[in-house]
């Protein structure tokens, strides 16, 4: 669809882009890893005030945590998370196979130390949408091998 | 869904405002970044569009309003000519998704381009197919004008080559 196109490519100028301003000013990559977290979690927040204005309220945690798997998952990247695991004691494991973001990249293990960069902002997005509903969270991401990500 | 680019499009816009003081310096990033996008863009859109070429500026102009805009961001601006020698438009635009969640500008940023990106996207697009054009903010809703116009120049060179290999 033409929309992600546009989305794809903003963020990949977003991540290019602050990242060249730090090299060139203070040169600290974690802050731009900050930086760009924390517009996903501006992003997620708005996002799902929008997306859950006529929903039903959710049960519980396990649940909202499938609506983000399925129904916001789906709106943003066009497809659902392949494998949701959970301790059932607070932590969760959302895998997908073919993460949008990362599929134009590589497929398999070449560009891996770059895959961080591009995942910070949807760690925010999702931090973002769960503070919107209530939930305090941490989210990290790991890429073993792209495009894959949990 | 556009909605998530529109709102992203803002997070970036506030990120930008936070590190760079200067509204100029705001602008000159969002053109470079829009820069970045549309030399990009335009693989993606003459793929998706599969349109002739364009034998003429304004030709060219119609397809940017018409086709690219509709492709991508859902609104049709209107083209008007404003120069005898046939190179400089002007897109009209009185629907603005870019600005969909943004009531105005806070007092302290009154030069800010917002939209600047796209005049940036412009540019790298038409860059990629050879024409050199100068793109900027004629008017800007948000800053209290009554519609939003982007004017683009067509600079002289590809005109002169062409003339050249005749």
């Amino acid at each position: 669809m033409a929309d992600e196109a546009v989305f794809l490519l903003l963020h990949n100028e977003m991540v290019a882009g602050l990242y060249r301003a730090a090299e060139q000013g203070e040169g600290e990559n974690g802050r731009c890893t900050t930086k760009l977290e924390s517009m996903g979690f501006r992003v997620g927040q708005g996002l799902i005030e929008r997306f859950t204005k006529d929903t039903a309220r959710f049960k519980d945690e396990l649940d909202i945590m499938k609506f983000i798997c399925k129904d916001f998952w789906t709106t943003v990247f066009k497809k659902q998370i392949d494998n949701l695991r959970t301790n059932h004691q607070g932590i969760y494991v959302l895998q997908d196979n073919k993460f949008r973001l990362l599929t134009h990249m590589s497929a398999g293990k070449q560009y891996l130390e770059h895959a961080p960069k591009y995942l910070a902002f949807t760690c925010g997005l999702i931090r973002g949408g769960l503070s919107n509903l209530g939930i305090k969270s941490i989210v990290t991401a790991e890429v073993s091998s792209m495009p894959a990500c949990k | 869904s556009r909605e998530l680019f529109v709102i992203t499009y803002g997070a970036l816009v506030a990120q930008l405002c936070k590190d760079y003081e200067k509204d100029e310096d705001v602008n000159t990033c969002l053109d470079r970044m829009g820069y970045g996008i549309g030399v990009r863009l335009i693989d993606d859109f003459l793929a998706r569009s599969a349109v002739k070429k364009c034998r003429s500026y304004s030709e060219t102009a119609d397809m940017i309003a018409q086709v690219a805009f509709k492709m991508y961001l859902g609104v049709t601006p209107s083209v008007s000519c404003s120069s005898a020698a046939g190179n400089e438009f002007s897109l009209i635009l009185d629907k603005n998704p870019l600005v969909d969640f943004v009531e105005e500008l806070p007092a302290e940023r009154a030069s800010l381009c917002y939209c600047n990106l796209l005049c940036g996207v412009i540019r790298g697009a038409l860059e990629m197919v050879h024409l050199a054009a100068e793109v900027t903010f004629l008017q800007d809703r948000l800053k209290g004008d009554a519609v939003t116009e982007i004017g683009i120049t067509f600079l002289r060179k590809a005109e002169d080559r062409k003339q050249k290999r005749n």
